[in-house]
């Protein structure tokens, strides 16, 4: 029987949940609204400068007409390539050391301190970095120092979601791999470490992703090339660089191709988001949690 | 074929904290013992001494002697290698989440390098029919993850991956103890076919499994073994007055 005050009660509780409800959606639509905006105005304002010269020719000299970003598309699949191979793998494996070897260890602690800081270092100092320690000894610019910039900042992101994956990963799972009278490598590498594969590669391209739209650390390193390259002995162009050019630039010409390349960066690294999870997940079998 | 074991002066501790003291006992081959007391009391540190799983816990220590069959096991091997002679079943099942069924089976061998596929078919099927499995997943065996199964499958799978390794003696760590009774019967079923092939010491908190699988059991207490006896004896006419009060329900 439901007196008034259980009654008003259960009226509470409805309203209460409807509001956090309410707030939860609210909350949703403000994470969506800015990322739909955004990729609606490029449409807006790129789609109509993209054609197949966009993809296939190289940039033309300021005031001509007509030209693309292929040398810039193909450099920054090169700058992210040498930046994935550096961060990725030194990435992955700090993280197995801090969340399997290092654990409650001083240098755990300080490896995880520097991590997080250098999460926090502005882009442009990466570039600097790059700069004074490849550049300079080498006397000039090239495609691998600005892989290194960005693969340094790779580095942070990975070993800490890398981290985070495996102390997610159950203890009685490692007990099951050691009491089968697997070595402690063999454990970390072929259980623990696969087991949180998943997570640890959302990391990994979460760090890809951000590092694709960098500028800054490119700028003293890297440099940009007008033509075709991909030497990573040479300078080379990317799409974040050249989009910053054109935009910056005082050519209404070079501004449509900068809301062009902005678009087709996005596009691109939706894609190849979506490509290694398509493929990391074709492995998956019925139930895998 | 399951070898027995002698168990002498053993002494474990956690940090300062000296859970084990001078366990001397014992374990028959090819038989089943049982080990009951209340919780905390050192059984399950115990079995984890017997497959040097304790000293995986960086603040653990171990000292005494413990022969299975004609292995010393803290002065003549590996612990790598002691763990694959002695196999360990967990109280709550863990099969490996991204594995098969088959490739959890199968893990023991594969990791350890072992690649003749023909036979490591044979024995996963001779594993998965050992722990009475082999009839429900048989269709599924590479299709399905080992975490789809139901609490009790996960527990017979997690039997066939200890069992796959062919060791010598099995530790179950209260291996029914999150099953509910249909799966724990199964489980106590298995262990009574199992015994003839391999020596099995199961930790427990049920007294009525002890006295329906074991043929001996020891009664722990406070890090200290009280009573180690035939297990109809234990439970009849124990010669403690510890033990008598801990299987009448008077404490524990």
């Amino acid at each position: 029987m439901a007196t008034s005050a259980s009654s008003f009660r259960s009226k509470y509780r409805a309203a209460t949940d409807h509001v956090v409800t309410g707030l939860a959606i609210l909350a949703t639509v403000l994470v969506v609204v800015p990322l739909v905006a955004i990729f609606v105005y490029l449409l807006l304002k790129g789609a109509s400068s993209l054609n197949l010269d966009f993809f296939i020719k190289n940039p033309v000299p300021e005031g001509e007409s007509g030209g693309g970003m292929a040398n810039a598309i193909v450099g920054s699949g090169v700058l992210l390539g040498i930046a994935s191979l550096i961060g990725i793998p030194i990435g992955i494996g700090a993280g197995i050391y801090l969340a399997e070897y290092g654990r409650g260890t001083k240098l755990a602690n300080a490896v995880r301190f520097t991590a997080d800081v250098l999460n926090g270092v502005p882009s442009i100092v990466m570039g600097l970095a790059a700069y004074s320690l490849i550049v300079i000894p080498q006397h000039h610019f090239s495609a691998f120092s600005g892989g290194v910039a960005l693969g340094i900042m790779m580095i942070p992101t990975v070993a800490r979601t890398t981290e985070e994956m495996l102390l997610m990963v159950p203890n009685m799972i490692r007990e099951a791999a050691l009491g089968l009278g697997l070595s402690n490598w063999r454990s970390v590498l072929s259980i623990t470490v696969k087991t949180a594969s998943p997570g640890i590669i959302t990391g990994c391209m979460l760090a890809f992703a951000r590092v694709a739209g960098e500028t800054a650390p490119l700028i003293f390193t890297a440099l940009g090339n007008a033509f075709w390259s991909v030497n990573p002995n040479r300078e080379i162009e990317a799409l974040p660089l050249q989009i910053w050019v054109y935009a910056t630039g005082p050519y209404e010409d070079q501004h449509r191709l900068a809301w062009a390349g902005a678009l087709v960066l996005i596009v691109l690294i939706v894609l190849a988001v979506s490509l290694v999870r398509y493929v990391t997940s074709r492995g998956v079998l019925k139930g895998a949690s | 074929m399951g070898v027995g074991i002698e168990v002498t002066n053993l002494n474990a501790w956690y940090g300062t904290n000296h859970t084990l003291q001078d366990i001397t006992l014992n374990i028959p081959a090819n038989h089943a013992t049982a080990l009951i007391g209340p919780s905390g009391c050192g059984k399950s540190t115990f079995v984890r001494c017997l497959n040097r799983m304790h000293e995986t816990n960086p603040i653990a220590r171990v000292t005494g002697t413990v022969r299975i069959g004609d292995m010393d096991i803290y002065s003549d091997a590996a612990p790598v290698e002691i763990r694959r002679r002695v196999g360990m079943v967990f109280q709550r099942p863990n099969p490996f989440p991204t594995m098969s069924i088959y490739d959890n089976v199968a893990a023991g061998l594969k990791l350890n390098g072992y690649k003749n596929k023909r036979s490591l078919d044979e024995i996963v099927e001779r594993s998965l029919k050992n722990s009475a499995l082999w009839d429900e997943v048989k269709d599924d065996l590479k299709s399905k993850s080992g975490a789809s199964l139901s609490g009790g499958q996960q527990q017979r799978l997690c039997i066939a991956r200890a069992l796959a390794v062919d060791p010598e003696v099995l530790l179950m760590d209260e291996p029914a103890s999150a099953l509910d009774p249909v799966s724990t019967s199964k489980i106590e079923d298995l262990i009574f076919q199992l015994k003839s092939q391999y020596t099995i010491v199961i930790v427990t908190h049920n007294m009525q499994q002890a006295a329906r699988v074991a043929e001996k059991t020891g009664f722990f207490l406070n890090g200290r073994m009280v009573e180690f006896d035939s297990t109809h004896k234990i439970f009849t006419n124990p010669s403690d007055k510890r033990t008598e009060d801990y299987i009448t329900g008077r404490f524990g």
